[in-house]
């Protein structure tokens, strides 16, 4: 084993552990206010929306679009340079919001509009993060 | 509500930038103060003359209460003291905050000081370490995307949704280049074309070194006072017209646009309260950290028509000579970019425009000029309109 650091593994609050524990299922999810309906990432004690605190979480089709996109150069951290250069984008959703996330493709194959779909990098026992892969 | 309350009611009464660049073994409070004797100097007061004052706090050694360290290095006893942080538009908030104070009579004379030493001062490590610290820590740092990421992703955008060139991109830094070389203080003086920025380095799709600003070590500060006051002082008062903010997200994930910004809400206020229309604004100081932004901004605030950033600056309107002259001291990109300070430079270069002071780079019959900085990714913006009469 090589003594580079590990990517980071997100500690998950009381806010989020409901997501990061979907994220570990293999769903990716979401919240949705059960008064107004607003559905809203990350994850919060509140609705954005309304201000209510009933909010569910709920199975996200894991699908979306390129918001935008750009390839990561030059990293800072010593964690990611053996991935360099690497895809990171923001995706919006099919339900809306929308994420930052490592997009699996290649530099010459990001575009914004591009149809995406999620999946998962363990990066611990716990945690493990979405990104997206091109559809 | 009316709007036009703050409209000719205080005036920047002093100016002062420390050298910029390279200064090894000085911190944020040297430099603040540095900055602040200045500015003092220039306005021909003393400091127990100030009875107001911000500061920002320093990325490279935070405090607790930073503001107050100042006053108490300077030794003075303020009865109005903040230390601001709205990232890069840190400064023109702090105008806003103190025009506000002054206008109610919380105190008299604000003294607006910035510094910090991010050149020197910040090792790889601890840049990194401060760099992941504006990300989200669960949502956004996992993806390893260093800040000219989120900028990328505003020139992305653009180029897609207006046909924006990369070319059109790199005359937002040649022009600013051409504007620093006239510049004594400005760090990056030497010419550069289209094909060098192009040719630079790739740091984030599709930005490259050239479209970066500069990481400096540096201070600048202004003295802010009522119109009233202003008019027994030694320098010619710069009255603020007109003045907004808007705060639209933190993170660039959560930004409601990534080609429009609140710009256009903090334009539209301080053009109502100053009575203004873009037409009327003789130069902009615009906050520049990476190219792509200046077109948002120029779009945003009424200069051209939204998407139409890139051939604006390319037909040359935003060069001395020019329908805009834009960053005439040089900018973020090539005269110096300390952090939170960063936009100080360009409130302190729009005062010296109104003045007449700005040798070879004057602006010719420069009486209106807008600055406008933003913080965060396109997230905290404000705009200030400053004039040489109070209305």
């Amino acid at each position: 084993m090589s003594s580079r650091p590990a990517k980071p593994a997100p500690t998950p609050t009381g806010e989020t552990r409901g997501y990061w524990e979907g994220c570990r299922a293999g769903e990716l999810r979401i919240q949705r206010c059960a008064r107004c309906a607003h559905v809203q990432l990350p994850p919060r004690r509140f609705c954005g929306g309304c201000l209510g605190e009933d909010l569910r979480w709920e199975r996200a089709s894991g699908r979306g679009v390129v918001r935008s996109w750009s390839v990561v150069r030059i990293p800072l951290s010593a964690a990611f340079v053996p991935d360099a250069p690497y895809v990171v984008g923001l995706v919006r959703l099919a339900e809306g919001p929308t994420l930052m996330a490592a997009l699996r493709c290649n530099p010459d194959e990001a575009s914004i509009g591009a149809e995406v779909e999620v999946e998962f990098e363990p990066r611990s026992e716990e945690i493990h993060v979405p990104c997206f892969r091109l559809r | 509500m009316e709007t036009n309350t703050l409209r000719g009611a205080v005036a920047i009464v002093g100016v002062g930038d420390t050298e910029v660049g390279k200064l090894p073994g000085r911190g944020s409070v040297d430099l603040t103060i540095d900055a602040a004797a200045r500015a003092l100097r220039d306005a021909g007061l003393e400091k127990g003359q100030i009875d107001g004052l911000v500061t920002s706090n320093s990325m490279v050694d935070p405090h607790m209460y930073h503001a107050e360290l100042v006053a108490e290095t300077m030794e003075i006893q303020p009865r109005w003291c903040m230390t601001l942080a709205a990232g890069g538009a840190t400064s023109f908030a702090a105008v806003h905050h103190a025009a506000a104070a002054i206008a109610t009579g919380l105190c008299e004379t604000v003294l607006i000081s910035s510094a910090d030493n991010l050149r020197t001062g910040l090792t790889r490590e601890k840049a990194s370490a401060q760099q992941s610290s504006t990300a989200d820590p669960q949502f956004e740092a996992p993806y390893g995307a260093p800040v000219p990421v989120s900028y990328a992703f505003v020139a992305n955008a653009h180029m897609h949704e207006f046909g924006t060139t990369r070319e059109q991109l790199a005359q937002v830094a040649v022009t600013t280049r051409r504007h620093a070389a006239l510049h004594p203080a400005a760090e990056k003086r030497d010419p550069i074309e289209v094909a060098d920025v192009l040719a630079a380095k790739l740091i984030a799709d599709p930005l490259r070194l050239l479209d970066c600003s500069l990481v400096s070590d540096g201070g600048s500060a202004v003295v802010v006072t009522s119109a009233e006051r202003a008019r027994d002082l030694r320098s010619a008062p710069v009255y603020l017209l007109g003045v907004g903010e808007a705060h639209t997200h933190e993170h660039v994930s959560q930004a409601p646009s990534l080609v429009t910004s609140g710009a256009v809400s903090s334009g539209a206020q301080a053009y109502a309260m100053a009575g203004l229309s873009p037409r009327d604004v003789d130069f902009a100081e615009l906050y520049d950290c990476f190219t792509p932004v200046v077109l948002v901004e120029l779009e945003d605030l009424g200069f051209c028509a939204k998407g139409e950033g890139g051939p604006f600056v390319e037909a040359g309107h935003t060069a001395l000579g020019g329908s805009l002259p834009t960053n005439t001291h040089g900018g973020l990109l090539s005269h110096c970019h300390p952090g939170n300070p960063g936009s100080m430079f360009a409130l302190t270069e729009a005062v010296v425009q109104l003045r007449g002071a700005a040798g070879e780079r004057q602006v010719d019959g420069a009486e209106i000029g807008c600055v406008h900085a933003q913080g965060g990714v396109l997230s905290s913006h404000c705009t200030l309109l400053l004039g040489k009469e109070p209305s």
